[in-house]
């Protein structure tokens, strides 16, 4: 069920790649764990981020989640209607609602995420 | 407070959730429903037609016997002496700070035999102070495991239980209740709740419960009612500015600071622990107070984050949420009594964020009769 034409995080983030671009979200799984989410925190562009720092934070009504980068580089372009919808999140998390571009400073970085297999298991492995 | 699930105590109605894929989370020592379709949906079903919530983690103890009355106006802070057999009165047990061990609701059942309703995670606490007040000439009991506790909440909660019911239920006040059967097992039906909306909670023996939990979520479906977990109970309580105990009150926070001098009688007759702190603050206020708020800048305030005026720290979020009927970012928060007027604006410390926030009447949400 998870889209095999991307990459995912131990955080359940997707990562959608084009060159040196990268497209981030956070997963079906994320969006289900969290319920309904009613508030979204996105970066500026131009910030610089590193693999792992966190870059926002998104809320259902009863939880407060981190975003971290899933890579290194510079955010060239946000979701900018996401904070005023950000029930998108739980509609179509991998899809419209996707949060931050990145060009990436190292492409070959993105051969460290897990695959949408690989993925599928760690999910089934958490629903245990 | 997190337990490993297998430790967990459930409710008689656990396998109902189950079927019904609810989302289970640890609460107070309990594997508790926290939503089913989904919390916002479930708040909207419980302020425009009905929801239907398992709270049978609540405590009940009994006390019988001649004397009960005498050692409930020495227990509780609200005046037991007022209640007629069939009503029902918010009340606390206070202690000698003036601060509650707990928030309870007390049911006259007979002349002489009380029900009270404590918080879950409360109840070995609630029992070992009330016997070590020491009960005399009448009998308190733990009886929590031989009761389940449906809560039947919303404008249609009344035509959706009245054809399951024996008992006449425009006939059942606020705060009153009526004894009968609910789907054909013996229930005790009392009009109270949690949520702001009318509506019921619906005593019946756990063998009872699964039966009961289906027939009205049958008689329910086509008006409307929905399942409804801990966590829409949560937002809807805090839209009535209902407190939560262990949030907005605890061992630290008087009554009076609480908001709730209202249950405090200092009628003749009613001697109960911390009654000079909370009559002295009674008549001179307390120095600070629990107040409601508004978010005014982007941004969800959350329990224990720290409220602001200038560079001082003068408070904390007790209550934060996303309010799903209001669509505003709502709390509740102590502030020094002087500074909490209705208007007053400061800051909440999200995360290391400023953001501001002003203070608001409450209730957020009141229902229109």
């Amino acid at each position: 069920m998870y889209p095999d034409d991307r990459r995912y995080t131990k955080d359940h983030e997707w990562v959608q790649l084009a060159g040196d671009r990268a497209t981030v979200g956070i997963t079906d799984y994320a969006q289900k764990q969290l319920g309904d989410v009613v508030y979204v925190e996105l970066p500026e562009v131009g910030r610089a981020l590193k693999a792992h720092e966190p870059f926002g934070t998104v809320e259902s009504v009863k939880a407060v989640s981190e975003l971290f980068s899933p890579l290194t580089g510079e955010v060239v372009e946000v979701n900018a209607g996401l904070p005023g919808a950000p029930e998108g999140i739980n509609a179509d998390p991998h899809g419209g609602a996707w949060m931050i571009r990145l060009k990436l400073a190292d492409p070959a970085e993105a051969e460290g995420l897990m695959d949408a297999a690989a993925y599928t298991a760690l999910v089934a492995a958490e629903e245990k | 407070m997190d337990t490993a699930p297998g430790t967990l105590r459930k409710t008689p109605l656990n396998a109902v959730h189950r079927e019904l894929s609810a989302k289970m989370v640890a609460f107070g020592g309990w594997d508790m429903p926290v939503e089913y379709s989904g919390l916002i949906s479930e708040h909207m079903a419980v302020r425009q037609a009905a929801g239907l919530f398992d709270v049978s983690h609540m405590g009940e103890f009994t006390l019988e016997g001649p004397g009960a009355l005498s050692f409930l106006q020495r227990v509780t802070c609200n005046d037991a002496a007022k209640l007629t057999v069939g009503q029902a009165q918010y009340t606390a047990l206070p202690l000698p700070n003036g601060a509650p061990a707990d928030d309870v609701i007390l049911y006259r059942k007979g002349e002489s035999s009380y029900l009270m309703v404590v918080n879950a995670s409360n109840t070995e606490k609630d029992l070992a102070w009330l016997r070590s007040q020491e009960p005399r000439d009448c009998e308190l009991a733990d009886r929590s495991d031989a009761y389940a506790l449906l809560a039947l909440q919303g404008p249609r909660a009344q035509e959706i239980l009245q054809g399951l019911t024996s008992i006449d239920l425009p006939q059942v006040r606020y705060y009153h209740f009526a004894e009968g059967t609910v789907a054909g097992a013996p229930a005790t039906v009392a009009r109270t709740g949690y949520t702001g909306e009318d509506g019921f909670e619906i005593f019946v023996g756990p063998d009872a419960a699964a039966d009961v939990w289906r027939a009205i979520s049958a008689a329910g479906a086509e008006r409307g009612l929905k399942p409804a977990g801990l966590g829409a109970r949560d937002t809807l309580r805090l839209e009535a500015k209902m407190c939560l105990y262990g949030n907005d009150m605890d061992e630290t926070t008087t009554l009076i600071e609480a908001g709730l001098g209202w249950i405090v009688s200092l009628a003749d007759g009613k001697d109960f622990p911390g009654r000079p702190v909370l009559e002295s603050q009674k008549q001179a206020g307390a120095s600070r107070k629990l107040v409601g708020f508004e978010m005014v800048g982007r941004g969800i305030a959350r329990h224990g984050y720290p409220a602001l005026m200038g560079e001082q720290a003068v408070g904390a979020v007790t209550s934060g949420t996303y309010a799903p009927y209001l669509q505003k970012n709502i709390g509740l928060v102590y502030l020094p009594a002087v500074r909490s007027a209705v208007g007053t604006e400061f800051d909440v410390d999200i995360r290391g964020r400023r953001v501001p926030a002003r203070v608001v009447p409450t209730p957020f949400y009141k229902r229109a009769k």
